[in-house]
């Protein structure tokens, strides 16, 4: 108990105020981390291009990535709780090309839309209710979602619809300016999902039983806590991400094609695990996911600056997840020895 | 405190698990204001017990009753909202959050649907205060010490309407200091008329603490004392059941122990809190009994002795050479061989055949190289089969399938197919039967006359005195006397097992 005592003096000193933070925001580092790394790219990019930090390029850095973002807004809630969700690349082509069909036979968007969402949304709760209540790992459960994802998507159709719907055109062409900087609907869609998706997990029950799940699902259940209705319902608000993923990735594509998002479940991993968040559960940030889809995003425009192959963006990310997966295990040891 | 009412009475509690009954028709009642302690070895029926309090298992009998209520708690949260609270002793929080966040998970302050995080933390901070401690609600709970979780998850137990406080081994990693502050809360809580179950295998503490002892051995009560009206001794042998004048030593060939060459020799042996200062000598062909309460430190000292925990200070010589035992794979190199006392997690694959699980400890020591003809193994684990008399003696039979003390004898056999020359056994007869756990008893005997050095561990004293040709007696971690089990008896080491220098007694 002198431990405990002795720490309250020490708090007023500089070396107490650093242990005051990690103790309480050690799950920040990894996050931060991404945070240095991106002001790292931006900067070093800017000094070697010369023109890279324009208000266009930064622009097209959220409008190129919004549907990544809205991806990586449901792949946090699946993987704080330490799940795994590979479906969405496929909920995204499904819940495309679905929305596309419908609209090109006719529906308006105001029952396409829903129906894209909620049709994502379905897959998730299939997911969910194999991994929480089949006991099936969600690896394999969102495995078999990958499969009717994409299967569901050639039901649809073979080749790619063309969407002429002036709504869904509206949230792609639309920019609102603000002298050289501009966003998109879906721009906004994107923020919009990423702010819910902060605010639903640091200031609801829900949100917070996702962390405790993610934490020990035992200890969560001998809490008292509903266990069983979070881990459906990250799986469900993961395919609901998918679905809007889907939409958002239609208007900007224009299109819905059903070999759309393949390998793109990978990119969400990697973007919500460089932004803090660990695969092994219970830590994480919506915010910090964001962030690292700004890392990707940025290091493929640097890639398509100097006129490299794209194909390099993927070394560079996976070399980048390496990196941080052992910046977090050092983390996580340390904590772990601290206590 | 006979005369009022019980807080919570149990009664007839009855739990079966597929073939054995873990808990026989017990009764169990705790009184308002009292701290209340439930002792028995291993495999008694505490945690069984614990768990239908606590509403983590239902019964298959059995009245639970709560301030005259009757209750049927069908999960933890049950037994929450009833007000009977557990710590377990691996403390179950969520070292990925807060301390306040701990303390008030799932019944957060809310503002306008939105957590309150400011308000969360005031109460929290109101609530570790009421406590007397001053732990940060901010702080991340996985950045404080055991001891603060374990006070931390007391004071998320008291925030609800807590009328029964259940602590399942809360001091087993806790240093003096810390053991005090949790007595000191305790005390506190009892004032408030809190009923607080405490479980523990210090004998010291229970002492310190507790006002009334239920007993229970092998899923059976065998009664309820006031703490001031038993003493240790009776205590350690109502844990350990049977009379002392039931039993006498095994008969043992004449010739007499001759301290010849030590085979092992360790000295001041220490591991972390576990063991400190162990001295053990061992002469080949000799058995060794270990006999301790539980957590007095006796598989820790096996698990030093083979290489499965590293030592943190002292020396272990094998024939008067230093060896460093860094891994079990080192120590089964030398011919040191260690038998877990969980063989079924630990130990054998339920889904092998007898032929596979006597081969696997033997191909890993060949390495993966050098592959053990599939009729070798066959040949070796049939003449295994005979000659430990596994039953049934077809050795492609599943071992799932094969009764507890057959099982452990495939593990024998698995080890034994080493050649070892030292053989550490945990436990080896426990849960097994009684006619079995002689002929475990018997084989050690003939194993030993074959010149293999074994150290026996076991709960039951009567069996440690019958197969060890020497005693080491085991306290607090520490061995508190070694003498030749010819100079024992099950009552003189009953008294050195549980404290020979009682004041009281």
């Amino acid at each position: 108990m002198t431990a405990v005592e002795t720490a309250q003096p020490e708090r007023r000193t500089l070396t107490g105020a650093l242990g005051t933070f990690t103790s309480r925001h050690a799950a920040v580092l990894p996050t931060i981390a991404a945070v240095a790394i991106l002001i790292v790219l931006l900067v070093g990019a800017q000094m070697y291009f010369g023109n890279f930090l324009t208000a266009r390029n930064m622009s097209a850095l959220l409008l190129d990535n919004a549907y990544l973002m809205v991806l990586a807004v449901g792949m946090t809630f699946v993987i704080v709780t330490a799940g795994i969700d590979l479906s969405v690349g496929s909920v995204m082509a499904f819940t495309g090309i679905f929305g596309a069909s419908l609209l090109a036979s006719g529906v308006p968007l105001v029952i396409a839309l829903p129906a894209m969402l909620v049709s994502g949304a379905a897959i998730g709760l299939l997911i969910g209710v194999l991994v929480q209540y089949f006991n099936v790992q969600p690896f394999i459960a969102s495995l078999a979602g990958l499969f009717l994802g994409r299967g569901l998507a050639f039901v649809v159709s073979l080749s790619s619809i063309r969407v002429e719907d002036p709504a869904l055109l509206w949230l792609q062409s639309t920019r609102f300016r603000l002298g050289d900087w501009y966003i998109t609907p879906t721009g906004i869609i994107a923020i919009v999902a990423v702010v819910i998706g902060a605010l639903v997990m640091h200031f609801t029950r829900f949100g917070r039983t996702v962390y405790a799940v993610g934490g020990s699902a035992q200890s969560a259940r001998l809490m008292g806590l509903n266990v069983a209705r979070t881990t459906v319902m990250v799986y469900v608000i993961s395919g609901l991400c998918g679905g809007l993923a889907g939409l958002v990735l239609t208007a900007y594509s224009g299109a819905g094609y059903p070999r759309n998002g393949i390998g793109t479940e990978l990119d969400v991993i990697a973007v919500v695990v460089i932004g803090g968040t660990l695969l092994t559960g219970g830590r994480g940030y919506v915010l910090g996911s964001m962030i690292g889809v700004f890392v990707y995003g940025t290091i493929k425009t640097i890639i398509s600056f100097m006129g490299a192959e794209q194909s390099w963006t993927h070394i560079i990310v996976g070399g980048l997840l390496l990196l941080f997966i052992v910046v977090q295990r050092a983390i996580v040891a340390r904590s772990e020895r601290g206590s | 405190m006979d005369q009022a009412q019980p807080l919570v009475e149990l009664t007839g509690a009855t739990v079966r698990f597929t073939s054995t009954v873990a808990l026989d028709r017990v009764d169990f009642r705790m009184f308002p204001g009292e701290v209340h302690s439930l002792m028995g070895e291993n495999g008694a029926g505490k945690s069984t017990l614990i768990k239908v309090l606590t509403g983590a298992l239902v019964p298959d009998a059995g009245v639970l009753t709560l301030d005259g209520d009757l209750q049927h708690f069908s999960r933890p949260y049950d037994a929450q909202s009833a007000g009977i609270s557990t710590v377990y002793q691996e403390i179950d929080l969520l070292p990925n959050l807060s301390v306040a966040e701990n303390i008030w998970l799932g019944r957060e302050p809310r503002r306008m649907g939105l957590i309150d995080a400011k308000a969360m933390r005031r109460q929290a901070a109101a609530v570790l205060e009421d406590l007397g401690l001053e732990i940060d609600p901010a702080a991340l709970l996985g950045s404080q010490s055991l001891a603060v979780q374990q006070l931390v998850a007391i004071a998320r137990a008291i925030s609800t309407n807590l009328k029964v406080l259940v602590l399942d081994e809360p001091t087993s990693s806790l240093d003096t200091d810390e053991v005090a502050e949790l007595f000191r809360v305790i005390r506190d809580l009892k004032q408030r008329g809190v009923a607080i179950l405490f479980v523990s295998h210090f004998l010291d503490q229970v002492y310190e603490i507790c006002d009334r002892i239920t007993v229970l051995r092998d899923g059976a009560l065998v009664g309820e004392y006031l703490t001031t009206e038993l003493l240790r001794i009776d205590l350690v042998q109502k844990m350990l059941g049977r009379e002392a004048s039931f039993f006498k030593a095994r008969e043992r060939a004449e010739a007499a122990v001759e301290p010849q060459e030590a085979f092992l020799s360790a000295r001041n042996v220490s591991v972390g809190k576990g063991i400190t200062d162990a001295d053990v000598d061992l002469a080949e062909g000799e058995v060794l009994g270990l006999a301790g309460l539980l957590g007095s430190g006796r598989t820790e000292l096996a698990r030093a002795l083979t290489g499965v925990d590293h030592l943190s200070g002292g020396i272990i010589r094998l024939e008067q050479k230093d060896v460093h035992l860094d891994s079990p794979r080192k120590a089964l190199s030398l011919g040191v061989v260690y038998s877990s006392e969980n063989r079924r997690t630990e130990g054998l694959v339920g889904e092998m055949t007898i032929a596979e699980n006597i081969g696997l400890a033997l191909q890993a020591q060949q390495g993966p190289f050098r592959r053990i003809s599939p009729a070798r193994m066959r040949e070796l684990a049939a003449s295994w089969v005979e000659a430990l008399d596994i039953r049934p003696a077809d050795i492609d039979v599943p071992v799932r399938a094969l009764s507890g003390g057959n099982q452990q004898k495939v593990m024998l056999a698995r080890l034994l197919a080493l050649s070892p020359r030292l053989l550490v056994l945990d436990e080896p007869t426990r849960g097994i039967d009684v006619g079995a756990k002689v002929e475990i008893q018997n084989l050690v005997g003939e194993m030993a006359d074959n010149g293999l050095s074994v150290v026996f561990i076991s709960a039951e004293l009567e069996e440690v005195l019958r197969v060890g040709d020497r005693v080491a007696i085991l306290r607090d971690g520490r061995i508190v006397e070694t003498a030749p089990s010819s100079d024992l008896n099950v009552d003189s080491l009953m008294a050195l097992v549980s404290r020979p220098d009682l004041p009281e007694a």
